[in-house]
């Protein structure tokens, strides 16, 4: 029966190579992303991604604001986690001058970072859970989302532009009830995160889609630049809250999930396990909120209090001062990283000891993260590229810059 | 903020102003390369590539290095088992104007030793031309190509070095130099005329061009005589 059908005649047709365009406004690139695929039938042979739809030059327009005005634009590059952006900017500038903030300040940026981290991360999962097809969890994901976003808006005022940090602190403290409400998003959370992986982690239609999609050995992962989850799922343990600390986080209490196969699979585990590490953070950080202000007493950044300025001229004209010229960075060049949502998260900021950064460059997760996609998709069916886009986590607000 | 200078608006339309001492770029006095052991490394092995090393923001070390001989030092800096750069976090360059050098900055990172260093290197705006370290980590790429595009320099070795965030057809220069208005140089209408006018098939590589059977052009024509051939009776 087998060699009958071997000794059928191959069929008169002749298969060429074809050119597909994906994007760039396609809901599956996630954004406004293009990739040019060279397609076999349906087999991924070169995928070459085109990016800068969304270019607005934020570096450029930062040497032209003080250091202080420049957080707005740092939310508006990851708007899917605004605050760790907002954050890490403040610290680099902070590290340049030698600036140390409050111990409230530290925990109140840690717990900012973990709630943005799981923010994130939601969004990856609920986009990433529609590209192959289940619908259900995105809906989950977003309902949670909506917590997060009305956090946001309790304290900052906005729900995705939150500009919520300033050079030596915070931009206010957080109002009343508001860590009380984040502790209850804290407490239920998991409860959605069971109900999500139930649907989703021995899903069969979900495993074969992710399973051995996209693999990556550490080695390379490493080589290309992967940081963050992607790295993670690869086998490789390297997350700066471990391996080069700040803020304390060598005294929190948590575990770095690693992968084994560098596939779709193990990167979808690996993000579901940082959400629940991410609120064993977020646990323990609202347990040691200390008291105390959340802004340094430091002269060259903090403005004098109100009746300060209204009861003696010094204060008045220091007021004056730092609004209108800004705050003064001393020369020198710096580059702060964190571990971002999406990988190393740096700023690098260079200046001359004036009131405008001479350079301000972000060091941007998934602009790098993006770069790999070639390399995943090779030999892939199409909608395998979806998945492989997806499960890398982009952003391309953060990418084009 | 009036600017004794003119109009509040001269920044926007010729560019910030050069920053720091006019005769070279902001350099601090050499820094303890002691506390660094990739830093002493480095000088004995190197001797007079290493340029300067100075600490900046603390405790970040920096180290100068001949331009001409970055990717021999990057590679020793990635494969000597006591240094093992392994990941590049970053390529980047920063013009301080005013005529200085611009400055290559790459920053690399450790993943076993869990060490981080900044390695420079300084090119004079009238030899922008470096060596491409793609074939040391793929991660220089994308990183290299933004900074052709956004600085203007050159990446010798680099196998695709293309515009990446400007459009392939921008003729304006590049954004990132001091010397860019913020504005761009071109008018309003013109910069819209240009956009307008964009032909995306300008992404596309050679060799997709040829896999789409060349975009713009007609599509091949089918092959009549073999069908007509089998369709008669």
């Amino acid at each position: 029966m087998t060699e009958k059908i071997l000794e059928f005649p191959e069929p008169a047709i002749r298969s060429e190579p074809m050119l597909l365009n994906l994007g760039p406004q396609h809901p599956a690139t996630h954004g406004v992303l293009r990739l040019i695929c060279e397609l076999d039938g349906e087999t991924v042979l070169k995928v070459t991604p085109d990016i800068g739809f969304l270019h607005s030059s934020f570096e450029k327009l930062g040497e032209y604001r003080t250091w202080n005005q420049i957080v707005p634009l740092t939310d508006r590059m990851d708007y899917l986690a605004p605050l760790i952006y907002n954050c890490v900017y403040v610290m680099a500038v902070e590290k340049l001058m030698g600036l140390e903030v409050t111990e409230r300040c530290k925990v109140a940026r840690v717990l900012c970072m973990e709630m943005d981290r799981i923010f994130s991360h939601l969004l990856w999962l609920g986009t990433t859970a529609i590209d192959v097809g289940a619908f259900t969890p995105f809906l989950y994901a977003f309902q949670e989302r909506e917590r997060i976003y009305d956090l946001h808006e309790a304290y900052t005022g906005a729900r995705i532009t939150t500009s919520a940090t300033r050079v030596g602190g915070m931009m206010a403290d957080f109002p009343d009830g508001w860590t009380d409400s984040l502790r209850d998003f804290v407490k239920t959370l998991p409860k959605t995160l069971d109900e999500i992986e139930s649907l989703l982690t021995t899903n069969g239609i979900h495993l074969g889609r992710t399973l051995d999609i996209g693999v990556i050995s550490g080695e390379d992962a490493i080589n290309c630049g992967f940081t963050g989850p992607n790295l993670r799922a690869s086998g490789v343990d390297y997350d700066l809250r471990k391996d080069n600390p700040y803020y304390d986080y060598e005294t929190y209490d948590f575990d770095v999930p690693i992968g084994e196969n560098g596939d779709c699979y193990d990167r979808y585990l690996v993000r579901m396990e940082e959400m629940r590490q991410s609120l064993r953070i977020l646990d323990q950080a609202l347990d040691r909120l200390p008291d105390g202000p959340i802004n340094v007493a430091d002269p060259r950044v903090s403005l004098p209090s109100k009746t300060d300025c209204m009861n003696d001229m010094e204060s008045m004209i220091h007021h004056f001062k730092l609004i209108t010229e800004g705050i003064l960075v001393p020369a020198g060049d710096c580059y702060f990283a964190v571990e971002g949502s999406k990988g190393e998260l740096g700023m690098y900021v260079v200046s001359d000891g004036g009131e405008k950064p001479v350079r301000w460059r972000i060091r941007p997760p998934s602009f790098v993260n993006l770069s790999v996609i070639a390399k995943l998709a090779e030999g892939h069916l199409v909608s395998d590229l979806i998945m492989i886009n997806a499960s890398l986590d982009i952003v391309l607000g953060e990418i084009d810059r | 903020m009036v600017d004794e200078s003119g109009s509040a608006f001269d920044a926007v339309e010729q560019g910030p102003k050069a920053s720091g001492d006019p005769t070279g770029t902001p350099r601090d006095s050499d820094g303890d390369p002691s506390g660094h052991p990739t830093v002493t490394a480095l000088q004995s092995w190197f001797g007079s590539t290493v340029l300067h090393h100075e600490v900046q923001a603390g405790d970040q070390h920096v180290v100068f290095v001949d331009a001409a001989r970055n990717r021999e030092v990057l590679k020793w800096l990635r494969d000597d088992p006591e240094q093992r750069y392994d990941l590049l976090a970053d390529v980047t360059a920063v013009d301080y104007g005013g005529g200085k050098p611009i400055q290559i900055v790459y920053q690399l990172w450790s993943v076993g030793h869990k060490r981080a260093l900044r390695v420079k290197c300084e090119l004079p705006l009238d030899g922008l031309t470096i060596d491409s370290v793609v074939q040391l980590w793929s991660t220089a790429n994308w990183l290299e190509r933004e900074v052709y595009d956004l600085f203007g320099v050159e990446f010798t070795g680099h196998p695709d070095l293309r515009r990446i965030l400007m459009p392939q057809n921008y003729a304006e220069g590049h954004p990132l130099r001091k010397d860019f208005p913020l504005r761009g140089r071109f008018s309003r209408a013109e910069q819209t005329r240009r956009a307008l006018s964009q032909d995306y098939h300008d992404d596309y590589t050679p060799e997709s061009l040829e896999v789409g059977g060349a975009p713009g052009l007609a599509p091949p024509e089918p092959n009549r005589s073999t069908e007509t051939a089998e369709d008669k009776p």
